[in-house]
């Protein structure tokens, strides 16, 4: 079924609540970004693909999963737009969704006796719904 | 003043030293933490869709008890201080969330932001001081070269925060000259540890806490504190194993203050 | 019987688009003394203009109205028209039906009715309109800059060889601002100082110039034409009249923990200096917060060794008056303070530096004697890494919104000094874009990359980390590949923003004119009169008004230097008739008007006076001085017997508007 890219934006940009308008491509979101040597699409991608309507290759995109809720790049985006919240609204629209959990509570190797808890919610609650 | 305290859920179990000390330095220093009667775990991340209703409601309900016995509400764990202190910042400024969320908690005062939330940290510069801090220390950290790890929730993002200057803070700095110890300032202090990451890519989070404490060290930390247990933990258990202990910001307080002494280090 | 003649304009579909002009004018026709009544496309035009002439001729009118856009645009240019046919120029009336109306308005019913309603106000009100005559101010043929960079300078020199008397207010101990600091400047990669020092000269030298540096402007009151200024010539501890120059105290001075200031810091000077060897003038200044003799009572070296006894430390600040007919604000820019940008690693290493250090180090005549070094090391850098759009372009809060123009071209500029002279450097430009729209400016920028290698990579810097070695590492994206970067280099040069000098404000005030948040000046309209402030008798000359280049600053300094002169080429200014009135049989005296004139135009004084029943008697009554009567009508209101009126607009003339109206 070929995807309504409108519609798409449209969702993402709801759940983001942040002016994708405003980014000039200035590139310092994903200089910043701690896993930016990783990403498959860095944050300033996320941003141009989102603006141009390729929404939906976002949802492919291996990014959101690896982005860890710094806010270096929205801190630091001189447009005072949120990458952030981009990356927050694609988790969300894909885990909000039955059967999409990302991290499975059995694909954890190990859980260290002296892990915090904090550290379970957190990770079980940003990849899991 | 009443300094209501909302410890949060690692505190009461794996991370008990940043908690029992706070407790005990904050008596000693005067500002006594009175903990909310019932609380529940503030979720850990912040929900950052503004359709995210349910996912706030822990939060306000922190905020509303401490409204209720009236002064402020303190929290020490960076994660806490971060996604309270944020919800709170919505029901004051969006009309949509604080109504909705209203709407479903019924209280008899429908809450609007009005409690004010602070870091332990704060209440330390701006309620006690550091001069009067510096005075109340019997025991002074005397050539211990300590680096801030501010890690990211502390600090940003800096417009609803406010707590310090985002790209070069300075509170811990002064907290740690006025237990006598030298600060030794870092690039990376800021620079996230990796966070829950450490879940699904243990090998990343020790890569990004490498970087971090060579960093450290080489401008000559000899520890590090820390206000959040996530970031002490991964600092601990993802790091290069040996190197540059983490504490807790109040363990180090309390030996400064002589009080009874914690249990060393983070576990 | 009155002949009123009204005209109502289209103004293109400005105003027709939304307005009915057909309808105005029916509707105005039935008005028993509306002797003529016409609608055209453009009343501004010359046709427009003849039109009204025609009709004043062929009808016997003796009061106009015209229909039209805001009397800010064009009230001078009716009451310019009507005067050339024999009317008086203030029994002209406009009725704003475009800002006031069809610019506001959306639907045509409404927007018509509204816009007959104004011409009838305009109508009732012009009944009553009284043949004023303006008053004559005389022009003071001199002229005050403030501010002796390169804009105030060249502003300077062009009112002095037009003939006029021109004095330069410069807050530092010498002239030449921003561009003494320079090296080499773009797109021609001339001497800065070479170039700027032959006008620094010529600007002392002029026999119709005076210079007074170490000085400020300190209150300023008047209007234009006639502005009474004080200037403080602040007290440099030397006497300039003797001193020769020679610099030998500044050698000598034993205080040497205060940076330069001319050398960004990146050296110290001593508590006596000149800020470089062609300061003009050339006589030292001691910094009293940094003099030993100051601050302890001991030393006084400089005193000892000055061959020519010149040191004098008992002098005082002197405060100086001088009338102007124009002044002109040329209070050039500095870089922002990098205190919010600390990811950027500036004052955690001296290896990352502002591109205006980077002219110092460069400068054969700076820090370095022009060899590029590494602060912190000595030196030289293998690689470096130049940073465009710090703290510019940034909507954030942290930075200014603005593009700070000049750096896509001086990073241009500083990589190819750098190759030029250190081929085995590697440098790299980061951008957001590159802006180089001047005549050559393209071409300059293309030979950094095809002729000097400079590499140019499409991204920004994240963060620079410093380690405890002093080692940078520096987190940046290449955005054209689509990867984040990890570098070491030795030096990173960052393109900071500018803004407008932070005296700008107190000056706006002082003078009041307008400004913007950012602290530039506010010109009177953006295309049209870009030299000018809406506040008559000041104008605008370089950086103060807008970022901009040096061509274009000595461009817009010739340009405000014509418009001064001419202001002084008139004899004399015509003044306002619509100024207050005092109505001396009824004014009681209780002088409430004079607390509430903003120019200080009132006073009180005891007159001789004959009132309603008669009786002649002497009393203290209100006196409005015309020219400093600037219309505002504060007084009228204040007066509570109704003596003050404002003529051009008063009591009678607003209720008969009312009265229409309602």
């Amino acid at each position: 079924m070929a995807v309504d890219e409108k519609q798409l934006t449209e969702d993402i940009l709801r759940l983001a609540a942040t002016d994708v308008r405003r980014c000039m491509q200035c590139g310092r979101c994903s200089a910043n970004c701690p896993e930016g040597f990783k990403m498959d699409l860095l944050p300033h991608r996320v941003m141009w693909d989102l603006n141009s309507g390729h929404a939906s290759e976002l949802l492919e995109a291996d990014a959101p999963w690896q982005c860890l809720s710094c806010m270096a790049c929205e801190e630091r985006c001189p447009r005072g737009v949120s990458p952030a919240r981009v990356m927050e609204a694609l988790r969300l629209l894909q885990i909000r969704q039955q059967g999409n959990n990302k991290l499975p509570a059995e694909s954890v190797e190990h859980y260290p006796s002296d892990m915090p808890q904090q550290l379970l919610v957190a990770a079980f609650r940003k990849y899991n719904k | 003043m009443i300094y209501n305290y909302y410890p949060g859920c690692t505190l009461s179990t794996k991370a008990k030293q940043l908690d029992m000390a706070a407790r005990r330095c904050a008596e000693v220093l005067g500002f006594p933490l009175v903990e909310l009667p019932e609380w529940q775990c503030c979720g850990a991340v912040y929900p950052m869709a503004p359709d995210a209703i349910a996912e706030r409601l822990s939060a306000v309900r922190a905020l509303v008890a401490a409204r209720e016995n009236g002064g402020v509400l303190v929290t020490l764990c960076s994660a806490c201080y971060h996604v309270i202190k944020r919800v709170n910042h919505d029901m004051a400024t969006n009309a949509e969330i604080r109504q909705k969320v209203n709407n479903y908690l019924q209280l008899e005062e429908p809450y609007a932001g009005e409690t004010r939330v602070l870091h332990y940290l704060e209440v330390l510069r701006d309620e006690i001081g550091w001069e009067k801090l510096a005075q109340l220390v019997s025991h002074p950290l005397k050539e211990r070269r300590v680096g801030a790890y501010y890690g990211c929730l502390l600090l940003r993002p800096g417009a609803v925060l406010a707590l310090d200057d985002v790209e070069s803070p300075t509170v811990m700095e002064a907290f740690i000259k006025a237990l006598g110890a030298e600060p030794v300032i870092y690039s990376m202090r800021n620079e996230c540890c990796g966070g829950y990451l450490a879940l699904k890519d243990k090998a990343q989070c020790e890569k990004l806490v490498s970087d971090i404490k060579n960093n450290a060290a080489s401008c000559g930390a000899q520890e590090l504190v820390t206000a959040c247990p996530l970031c002490a933990y991964n600092l601990t258990a993802n790091g290069a194993a040996g190197s540059l202990p983490t504490r807790y910001f109040t363990e180090l307080l309390a030996e400064a203050l002589g009080v009874a002494e914690s249990e060393g280090g983070a576990e | 019987m009155q002949k009123i003649g009204v005209f109502v304009c289209w103004c293109g579909s400005n105003i027709a688009g939304t307005v009915d002009v057909a309808q105005v004018v029916e509707a105005v026709r039935q008005i028993p003394d509306v002797a003529y009544a016409i609608d055209y496309k453009y009343m501004c035009s010359e046709q427009g203009q003849e039109l009204i002439r025609k009709a004043v001729a062929d009808y016997k009118l003796d009061r106009i109205v015209v229909c039209s856009c805001s009397p800010r645009m064009h009230e001078a240019t009716f009451r310019k028209c009507a005067e050339g046919v024999g009317i008086n120029p203030y029994m002209v009336e406009i009725a704003n039906i475009r800002e006031q109306c069809s610019w506001v308005l959306k639907d045509k019913a409404e927007a018509t009715a509204k816009a007959i309603k104004l011409a009838k106000a305009a109508i009732a009100k012009v009944r009553f309109n009284g043949a004023l005559k303006p008053g004559e101010s005389q022009v003071v043929k001199r002229a005050l800059v403030i501010g002796g960079g390169i804009a105030g300078i060249q502003t300077a020199l062009d009112i002095a060889e037009a003939g006029y008397k021109v004095d330069i207010v410069e807050k530092e101990p010498t002239i030449g601002g921003r561009m003494a600091q320079l090296d080499k400047i773009f797109p021609t990669l001339d001497c800065s100082a070479c170039i700027l020092t032959p006008k620094m000269v010529d600007a002392a030298n002029h026999e119709n110039i005076t210079l007074y540096t170490y000085s400020e402007v300190e209150s300023v009151s008047g209007f234009v034409g006639n502005f009474d200024v004080t200037i403080r010539k602040k007290a440099r501890s030397v006497k300039a009249d003797m001193c020769s120059g020679c610099g030998i105290c500044t050698e000598k001075c034993p205080s040497r923990k205060t940076p330069s200031e001319f050398d960004m810091g990146l050296k110290n000077r001593g508590a006596i200096y000149i800020p470089f060897a062609q300061a003009i003038p050339k006589v030292p200044v001691i910094d009293r917060e940094a003099c030993i003799k100051f601050k302890t009572g001991k030393c006084g070296i400089c005193s000892k060794l000055c061959p020519a006894g010149a040191i004098d430390y008992t002098q005082t600040d002197e405060l100086i008056t001088e009338k102007y007919g124009a002044i002109v604000l040329a209070t050039g820019f500095k870089t922002i303070s990098l205190d919010k940008f600390g990811e950027y690693g500036y004052g955690a290493s001296k290896d990352v530096i502002t591109s205006l250090e980077l002219e110092r180090l460069t400068n054969a005549a700076g820090p370095t004697e022009g060899h590029l070094v590494c602060p912190s090391t000595g030196k030289e850098p293998k690689k470096v890494i130049i940073v465009s759009c710090v703290g510019s372009r940034d909507v954030s809060g942290r930075g200014k919104s603005y593009c700070s123009k000049i750096c896509c071209m001086y990073n241009a500029k500083h990589a190819m000094y750098i190759r030029e002279k250190y081929p085995d450097v590697d440098v790299t430009v980061f951008y957001i874009d590159v802006r180089t729209p001047g005549k050559g400016f393209d071409e300059f920028q293309r030979r950094a990359v095809e002729e000097y290698g400079v590499h140019y990579v499409r991204g920004q810097v994240g963060k620079v980390v410093v380690d405890g070695d002093g080692r940078l590492t520096v987190f940046v994206s290449d955005l054209n590949s689509g990867r984040k970067l990890m570098l070491n280099p030795d030096l990173v040069v960052l393109a900071t923003a500018v803004q407008p000098s932070p005296d700008a404000r107190k000056l706006a005030t002082m003078l009041t004119a307008s400004i913007d948040n950012d602290d530039f000046y506010v010109e009177a309209h953006p295309k049209l009169r870009p030299v000018e402030s809406p506040t008559a008798g000041i104008f605008l000359s370089g950086m103060c008004q807008g970022p901009k280049d040096i061509p274009e600053t000595v461009s817009q300094a010739g340009a405000a230097a014509v418009k001064v002169v001419g202001l002084l080429a008139k004899d004399k200014l015509l003044t306002n008739p619509c100024t207050a009135q005092c109505d001396t049989s009824i004014c009681s005296g209780c002088l409430a008007c004079t607390h509430v004139c903003p120019y200080g135009a009132i006073t009180g004084e005891s007159k001789p006076v004959i009132t309603k029943l008669g009786v002649r008697e002497t009393r203290t009554v209100a006196v409005v001085n015309n020219a400093l009567c600037q219309g505002c009508g504060a007084c009228t209101v204040a007066c509570p017997c109704g003596a003050m009126d404002l003529q051009g607009f008063t009591n009678q003339q607003i209720l008969a508007e009312v009265d229409a109206l309602c």
